[in-house]
Order: structure tokens, then sequence, then C-alpha cells
């Protein structure tokens, strides 16, 4: 307090004395005006041809909020989510399992592996749909029995062909994350008593998080855009529910863009979720974490409400 | 005096390299025991082996009267679980060339981890007890710090802290100041030297002469791992009986 009072004797706006800072002519870049006026004429003859095209594009708000493509969106976010879940906690047992000492988990957990990344997720799924062909019947004892056909509804087929399959990569991801941690950061924690489970809960997972953290939420972006193959099982997500609607409606290809622009919708809002799990798992790592967008402009905020006060010091 | 380690015939081989090859030694309680030598004399190694970071292949050492890693009935030797060697680690605290603090907590909490995850103390009582812990070794003002915020000679004494945290019998110092700048040297050496006052075992693995020769009860040159000269710190460092305590002295002094 007492410093910026000191500092309002002088002259809010003289600059610090010293060397005459260097004013100089800047190097012209010519060639980077011509590539952005190519660049820029490119973009604009792409967005004429779509204009001109026989494309009825006040279709697409009108349907933009359709109760049914509304379902369909919330089905692909129900499966999407369930899926990852599915996909997260498969994928670090099976990573746990790989990591393991033990040699029959660790073979199976490679096995697994290698065979949901080894075959096209398009071909799992239609699998899945017809596995009454192996087991006719779905029998839990007392619990539960029914025909395989009647127990395997579209959504079970979808979560069951897209969970197992993503587990098969979060495995992959989450060994990555595991090995990251220093083994100094174990052995420190075995050395003050703390057992396997905790020193793996505690302190390896906490950090390995930080390297998990953005490959899983390319994945999350990845399943989201996936859940469209589940229309081939007559799932009702948002793909599935646009088509039909283009084939009722008559304008299929409006319907197609609406359904891109969902998709846009989706992957932005979970984007931004991502950015904001990175910067939770970032603490410590770095000394002090960047400030998030909706700082910055509070940031910015303050400062412009303060430029008119005569503390020189505010705005820092 | 009763004997806080005591080490008989100690075998340690990595593959086909034997790194330890019979070590005899007793480091008696209360007393601070300095192990020097070359790096690859294998002195890390028998600091690792007192806590059973590593297994020995051959010979018995004991902790406190106890088999480290095993229990013995009549003539048979059986190998303890890991949950009964997490047990015996409590009362031995470990202090790391490299730290090793934990960078996703805070200084408390990288003190307040163990007594609460090990031995269930309330976080209030932890807490506590982790400021006066920070505070002994100088640092109550860094409390709410991350590592990453703290130099060398700050993370080392956050490192003591979070192993006296365990209120251990034992302390081990495995070169506690060779990852740090000269000038921090100091202040980790002084917690030590309070340390040592207040009547802690310690055994140390250091290059700090100094240290060894002022604060040192007890010393003990390895090299290719054997011991090769044992003694008092003044006696060893400044009349050294064997040839090779004397080139080694006469490089690092």
């Amino acid at each position: 307090m007492t410093v910026d009072i000191d500092k309002t004797d002088g002259p809010a706006d003289t600059p610090p004395a010293g060397p005459e800072a260097i004013k100089a002519i800047p190097v012209r870049h010519y060639g980077r005006y011509v590539s952005a006026v190519i660049a820029l004429a490119l973009l604009g003859g792409v967005i004429y041809a779509f204009s001109q095209g026989r494309i009825n594009w006040g279709a697409i708000p009108d349907y933009f909020f359709n109760d049914r493509i509304l379902s369909g969106v919330g089905n692909t976010i129900l499966l999407t989510v369930l899926c990852m879940l599915i996909g997260v906690v498969g994928g670090i047992l099976l990573a746990v399992m790989r990591l393991s000492k033990n040699p029959v988990t660790s073979s199976i957990a490679w096995f697994y592996i290698w065979f949901f990344r080894g075959t096209p997720v398009l071909v799992q799924l239609i699998v899945w749909f017809n596995l009454g062909l192996v087991f006719e019947y779905i029998n839990l004892g007392p619990v539960y029995k029914d025909e395989w056909s009647q127990f395997m509804t579209p959504f079970l087929t979808a979560l069951l062909g897209l969970g197992l399959n993503e587990a098969a990569y979060m495995a992959e991801i989450c060994r990555a994350g595991l090995l990251s941690v220093d083994e100094g950061q174990t052995e420190a924690s075995h050395a003050l008593g703390m057992s396997h489970a905790k020193t793996l809960r505690r302190i390896v997972v906490p950090q390995a998080m930080r390297v998990i953290v953005p490959p899983t939420g390319n994945e999350v972006i990845n399943m989201l855009k996936t859940t469209s193959l589940v229309s081939v099982v007559q799932y009702s997500e948002l793909l599935r529910v646009a088509q039909d609607i283009g084939q009722t409606s008559g304008a299929p290809a409006e319907m197609l863009f609406l359904a891109a622009a969902w998709y846009l919708v989706l992957t932005s809002v979970f984007s931004v979720g991502q950015y904001y799990l990175e910067r939770y798992y970032a603490r410590g790592s770095s000394r002090t974490l960047p400030d998030t967008p909706f700082q910055k402009i509070k940031a910015n905020m303050l400062s412009l409400s303060n430029r008119p006060g005569s503390t020189p010091g505010g705005a820092a | 005096m009763t004997a806080m380690v005591k080490a008989e015939g100690v075998h340690k081989s990595f593959g086909l390299v034997e790194v330890l090859k019979g070590i005899d030694l007793e480091v008696q309680s209360g007393e601070v025991f300095c192990l020097i030598g070359p790096s690859g004399s294998g002195k890390s190694t028998f600091l690792r082996c007192i806590n059973h970071l590593e297994k020995i292949n051959a010979g018995r050492l004991y902790v406190d009267g106890e088999l480290v890693g095993y229990r013995q009935k009549g003539d048979k030797l059986y190998e303890l679980k890991d949950s009964e060697v997490a047990v015996k680690r409590r009362d031995i605290g470990m202090v790391f060339q490299r730290f090793n603090l934990f960078p996703h907590m805070t200084a408390l909490e990288n003190v307040m981890e163990a007594p609460v995850q090990v031995k269930g103390i309330s976080r209030a009582q932890a807490r506590e007890r982790a400021g006066q812990l920070l505070e002994r070794v100088g640092l109550a003002d860094k409390a709410s710090s991350y590592p990453s915020q703290l130099s060398g000679g700050q993370q080392q004494r956050v490192a003591i802290a979070r192993a006296l945290a365990m209120e251990p019998k034992l302390m081990l110092f495995d070169e506690p100041t060779s990852a740090l700048d000269p000038e921090l040297v100091g202040d980790v050496l002084d917690v030590m030297r309070d340390l040592a006052e207040s009547g802690m075992t310690m055994i140390v693995v250091t290059h700090e002469m100094g240290f060894a020769r002022e604060v040192g009860d007890s010393l003990v040159f390895m090299d290719g791992g054997v011991v090769v000269e044992s003694g008092h710190p003044r006696d060893v460092l400044t009349d050294p009986q064997h040839e090779r305590t004397k080139s080694f002295l006469s490089k690092v002094l």
C-alpha cells in the first residue's frame, strides 16, 4: 500500500529512465500477404459453391431442435459417456493386469488388447449382434434367462461393442501414464510404509493422470463420432435419426449437415471440459497455472475499468 | 548400547554383477553412522537393503534385532508378505538423493500423507504435527508450496520432515546433499546435525567429509562391495591405514 502512495508522487505516465527504445522499420513479409489472399480466395470459392448447391439450408434450423433429433443427441451422449466409462474402468484394469508380475494375468491382458485393437470396431459390433449363433440362450440362473436375440438389444450391442473396444485403447493410454511416473515416487511411498494399493491410488495414479487425460480427451471425441457406426445395429442415435428424418422429409443431405453441426457442437463442449480437467491435474507440475480464458476476460475487464483511475499499479 | 542394525556377510547381486560381497557391520542405537566410498562401491545399495527396497542374496541383516524381509522358524526362512514388510518400514525413515517428494501435493500434504494413510491419524492431528515438523526444518512459511516451487535444499528439508512424520527409530540418508547447489548444502546439514543431537540413529551415505568428521560417531569406507576400513571418523579421515582409503581421501579432501 505504502509503495503505491510513493509512486503517485511522480507523474504517472513517465516511462522508466534508461537507454532509448529501438525504433526500427520492421521487415515486410510480402509472401504472407500473398498466401493470405490465396487462402481467403479459396475459402470464399468453397463457401460460394456450397451456397449455390441444390441444398435447402433453411431445413437445418427448422429441424435443429426437433424432438427426434434431440433424443438422438441424447442417445449419442448417453452412449459416449457409458462406453467411455466401460473403456476407462476396463482400461485401468487391463493396464494394471499388463503391468502385474503375474504372467497369466499379464498375458490375458496382452491377448485382449491384441484382439480388440486388431479387429475393426464395425466388425465387432456386427459380431456382438449376431452372437446368438453361439449362445442361443443367456441363462444367469434364477436371475435372468432369455433368448440371446431378446437380450442383445441394439443398445446393449452398442454399449458392449464400443466399450470393450475402447478398453483396449484406454489400457495402452493408462499403461503409458503409469509408466511415466518416476520410480523414485514408488520407492519413497514404500519407504514410508505405504502398501502397493495405497501407493498406486494416492501417489502414482494422480501423477499418471497428467499423461492420461489429454489422450483420453481425444478418445472421448473419437468415441462421440464413432457412435455413429452404431446406426448399423439399429440403435437410434444422432446419425440414424437424422437419416430417418431425411428419408421421410425429403431433405436427406440437409439432415446430414445438421448431424455434422450437432457433432461439432458436442465435440466443442467436450473440448472445453478437457481443458479444465487438464488444468486440474497440472497442479504441482508447473509453478503457476496459466489463467483460464474466463479468468483472462475477467482480468482484462478489471484492467479496463481500472484504467481511468489514477492507480498505476492497479492493472498489474 | 544395543545394535540398531547388524549385518552379517550381506551379499547382493544384480544379475551377474555382485555389488555387495559380504558386508559385516554394526550400527549402535543413537549413533550417527557414516558410509563413504567411491560411486559404485555399493554403499547406496547397502542402505536400500536395510529397508528392503533391495532383497539381499546371502547373509543376514537385522534391524532392531529382527531379520529384514524374512522370518526365521527353526532353520527355515520364510519371506515376509508385502504388508508385513510395509509395517517394518514404518519405523525406518529414508531420505533420497533426488528428494522424491510427491509433486502433486503441497509441502504440508507431503508430510501429512503417510501418518494419515498408514497410521490412520486424523487429518487435523496430522496437519498440526506436520506444521511442527516443517517449523523444525525451518520451512513453516512454505507449507502450502508445491515441491516445484521450492529450491533443492528446501525440498530436501521437506523430505526429511516427511520421513520424521512417521516417528522412525532409524533414519537412512542416501547422499542427501549430492544433488544440491553447494550454497544450499549447509541448510540441509544443519537440519541433520540437529537431528543427530536429538539422539536419532542415523546411517548417512555421504561425500561431506566435514559433516562426517564433526557429527559422525562411526565411519565406514567401502570399495568394490566390501568394507575396507572402519573406525571413528576422525581417525579414519586423518590417519587412514589402507592404501585404497588414502588414495580416495586424497582425492576428495
